[in-house]
């Protein structure tokens, strides 16, 4: 298994952890009546689970288990794979941070975090598809 | 991996391309509010992400890997997956742009009719495939 299957991989099953945690202090909040904030974090609850362990799952898989590119370059443009776990990753702890806080404490003008959080998440995505869409090939 | 793949793993990557976009300017728009119709793009986000991109992708990769059979056709009834992926696409872009642009209900209504079809058809084209190896 190459090594950045397996961060990718072991990155999920972190992020996979995290979502539980969350969904557990939301079904908490309703539970217990906790403070309305608790709320903010339900977009945050659906991308842990959706960007941070479903789709770098199958990224991390796809990077192991797609045809190769060639006999020289198996995996393909490998540091375009490896900026794109970078920037998929820095791009969603910014969001797991900045989109609460934004919410809850709005006077403290952290929406930049978010424009960050999105280029950032936008330019790895486009990279993944770089590298992936060249494997994506008939025999 | 043969071409219903080949077609089926693209465009599920050209969803997933997309969907982060949607994502991308909606998110923006809540970090440096700029037009508050950006965030009118969650349905299309949803769709794109989940159905055009998680779905497709798995039914993509099924049909690549799934067991083959030792006689022709190999990879069972090929009719039933290009079925399955021509459905789902009309199906995603019907019932996302139907909620996004709140046309007739009727367009709305006919995606997640195509999508169910789609996976009818999915799961006939799957079905015999789940199989030991060989045979
Ligand atoms: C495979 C990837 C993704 C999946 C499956 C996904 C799924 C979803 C779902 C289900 C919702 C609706 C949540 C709700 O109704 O509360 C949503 C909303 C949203 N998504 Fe995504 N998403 C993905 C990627 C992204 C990315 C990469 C971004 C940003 C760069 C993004 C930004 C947003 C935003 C801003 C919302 C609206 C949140 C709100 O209600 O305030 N998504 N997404």
């Amino acid at each position: 298994m190459p090594r950045l299957t397996r961060y990718f991989i072991k990155t999920a099953l972190l992020y996979l952890a995290l979502a539980l945690v969350l969904g557990l202090l939301l079904a908490a909040r309703a539970a217990f009546d906790l403070p309305a904030e608790f709320a903010a974090f339900s977009p945050v609850f659906f991308h842990v689970l959706m960007v941070g362990w479903a789709a770098q799952l199958i990224f991390g898989m796809l990077f192991w288990m797609l045809p190769k590119y060639s006999k020289e370059q198996p995996r393909g443009n490998e540091p375009l794979a490896w900026s794109a776990y970078i920037l998929i990753n820095v791009g969603l702890v910014l969001r797991i941070i900045g989109e609460p806080m934004n919410t809850v404490q709005a006077e403290w003008n952290l929406g930049w975090l978010l424009v960050v959080s999105a280029v950032l998440q936008l330019i790895g995505g486009w990279a993944f598809i770089l590298t992936a869409w060249s494997r994506v090939k008939e025999r | 991996m043969t071409r219903l793949s080949v077609w089926t793993v693209r465009t599920a990557l050209l969803y997933l391309g997309l969907g982060f976009l949607l994502g991308a300017l909606m998110l923006l728009q809540k970090g440096l509010p700029l037009d508050p119709g950006l965030l009118r793009l969650l349905p299309l986000h949803v769709e794109f992400v989940l159905l055009g991109w998680t779905l497709q992708l798995a039914m993509g990769i099924a049909f690549w890997i799934l067991p083959r059979f030792s006689q022709e056709p190999r990879y069972g009834s090929l009719r039933l997956g290009w079925s399955a992926y021509l459905l789902l696409n009309v199906g995603v872009l019907c019932a996302g742009t139907g909620q996004w642009l709140g046309i007739s209900p009727a367009v709305f209504l006919l995606g997640r009719l195509a999508e169910l079809l789609a996976c009818l058809c999915f799961v006939l084209h799957a079905w015999p495939r789940v199989k030991p190896t060989g045979g």
